[in-house]
């Protein structure tokens, strides 16, 4: 049967290994090719890039990354951060990686993402939706979480499945470093909503998100950045930890 | 011995490319190019594809005398070819994304879009699944029933003789993942992404 997912995050910034709490107070923590090789070897079930401050900065230190990156790790590698057009994510697929995540062109051009599954195939094209939450709704932000689109998430994200998305990156604002778990009234209606597989973002403390995500989240993966980075969990214990709450995954 | 990957614009093979190199380190000599003359002067061919069905025949068509050396390739003179993913899928008669078109014709069968039961299943098929080997298909020589593979995917070959199927997986039902036909090899899911144990599986068509 499929294996739930399980996602480690890189987020890279000049070419070295970043993690944002709440997208600000960045802490240098190391190189992301010997990184996510350490992750692949572990057990990740694909790795993911996200360049953070690419939509302002000189954009060659992530192609160098993925470059490296793709000589050594054989799993799939999903790359993220600043991609505005067809030709960037052309590019990044020509470094080596497997899927890019669109983020902020998705929302002010859903071309980007049409014409991109039609060109590259659906597969390697993962939205990534970045959600607040407003009242009684979920608000899609833009620019790394800097401003807000006013866009309905549900709405959102059902209009990226019809555009060719692949998979949905839902990353919840306001649980976003907080450590305090997955968003998972806005995980669970946007997996109801579409017919996607969805990977849930933001949040995670402890091995029990993780299972949450999945089992009430209904996410296809799980991702996560900071309880792997700083070592708090292996993914190998993160496997293990779901599997004996009999999560499927791959050991 | 030189393995060609056939570039014919089906999307994105750095990986392909990638792996395969990893597995040849210096010993095989690993091509990528559409070149006919040195697509025949080779020892094995991989074929790749991303994409739609229908893209990735038209980008075969695109390429004056693709498609007959790719036949004289492997029909006529026999030589090892593996497809993957969309690559495998061209083997079929027929395929129906986007809409209908001819494939290769090599295998007897269709590719259809898979089956989720309205629904109950997310497509595309995304993530890692296990392959339940059917026949000692030479792709698989150590590599153990039940392993993991990387699939991704919503179309799927269904082939008319079923003795060519070497391996199946379990979405909303039973399928088929892996073919083999004599000289012709193909998997649905991608080795190349499925980490060392799918570098065993190159490994083992590169030493075929």
């Amino acid at each position: 049967m499929l294996k739930n997912r399980i996602i480690p995050c890189l987020d890279v910034k000049n070419g070295r290994v970043v993690k944002g709490i709440n997208f600000v107070d960045l802490k240098d923590a190391g190189d992301p090719v010997e990184q996510a090789k350490i992750y692949s070897d572990g057990g990740a079930d694909e790795i993911c890039f996200l360049d953070i401050t690419a939509s302002n900065e000189n954009r060659d230190t992530i192609y160098d990354v993925v470059k490296r990156t793709s000589k050594k790790c054989f799993v799939p590698l999903t790359v993220g951060g600043g991609i505005r057009s067809v030709e960037d994510i052309n590019k990044l697929l020509n470094c080596g990686a497997d899927k890019v995540s669109i983020n902020t062109a998705a929302v002010e051009n859903s071309k980007v993402v049409i014409e991109s599954s039609k060109k590259f195939g659906s597969q390697c094209i993962v939205v990534a939706i970045d959600a607040k939450k407003n009242g009684d709704k979920w608000e899609v932000f833009t620019h790394g979480g800097r401003n807000n689109s006013g866009i309905d998430a549900l709405e959102y994200a059902k209009k990226m499945e019809e555009s060719g998305a692949g998979e949905l990156l839902v990353t919840s604002m306001d649980k976003d470093g907080t450590q305090q778990g997955y968003d998972i009234d806005l995980m669970t209606k946007i997996a109801s909503k579409v017919n996607i597989p969805l990977i849930a973002s933001g949040g995670v403390g402890n091995l029990d998100h993780l299972v949450d995500g999945i089992k009430l989240g209904n996410a296809s993966a799980v991702l996560a950045a900071s309880i792997f980075h700083y070592g708090k969990y292996s993914i190998k214990e993160a496997k293990e930890y779901l599997d004996s709450k009999e999560i499927p995954v791959r050991i | 011995m030189k393995v060609t990957i056939v570039d014919y614009n089906s999307g994105n093979i750095s990986s392909v490319i990638n792996s395969f190199k990893e597995v040849a380190k210096n010993k095989v000599n690993i091509e990528v190019t559409s070149d006919l003359g040195k697509i025949k002067s080779s020892d094995k061919l991989v074929l790749p594809g991303q994409g739609s069905f229908k893209s990735c025949v038209d980008a075969l068509n695109k390429i004056d005398g693709l498609k007959e050396t790719l036949n004289e390739f492997a029909i006529n003179n026999k030589k090892p070819l593996l497809g993957i993913c969309v690559g495998l899928q061209m083997f079929a008669d027929v395929g129906y994304e986007e809409t209908e078109t001819n494939g290769l014709g090599w295998i007897s069968g269709k590719v259809s879009k898979i089956d989720n039961q309205n629904g109950k299943f997310k497509l595309p098929h995304i993530g890692w699944n296990q392959i339940n080997i059917l026949k000692e298909s030479k792709i698989f020589k150590e590599i153990e029933n039940n392993s993991h593979m990387y699939f991704v995917h919503s179309y799927e070959i269904i082939p008319n003789d079923k003795s060519v199927i070497a391996a199946t997986t379990d979405y909303c039902s039973n399928i088929v993942c892996s073919v083999e036909k004599e000289n012709i090899f193909g998997t649905q899911f991608h080795p190349e992404k499925s980490d060392k144990i799918g570098l065993k599986i190159i490994d083992n068509f590169i030493n075929l």
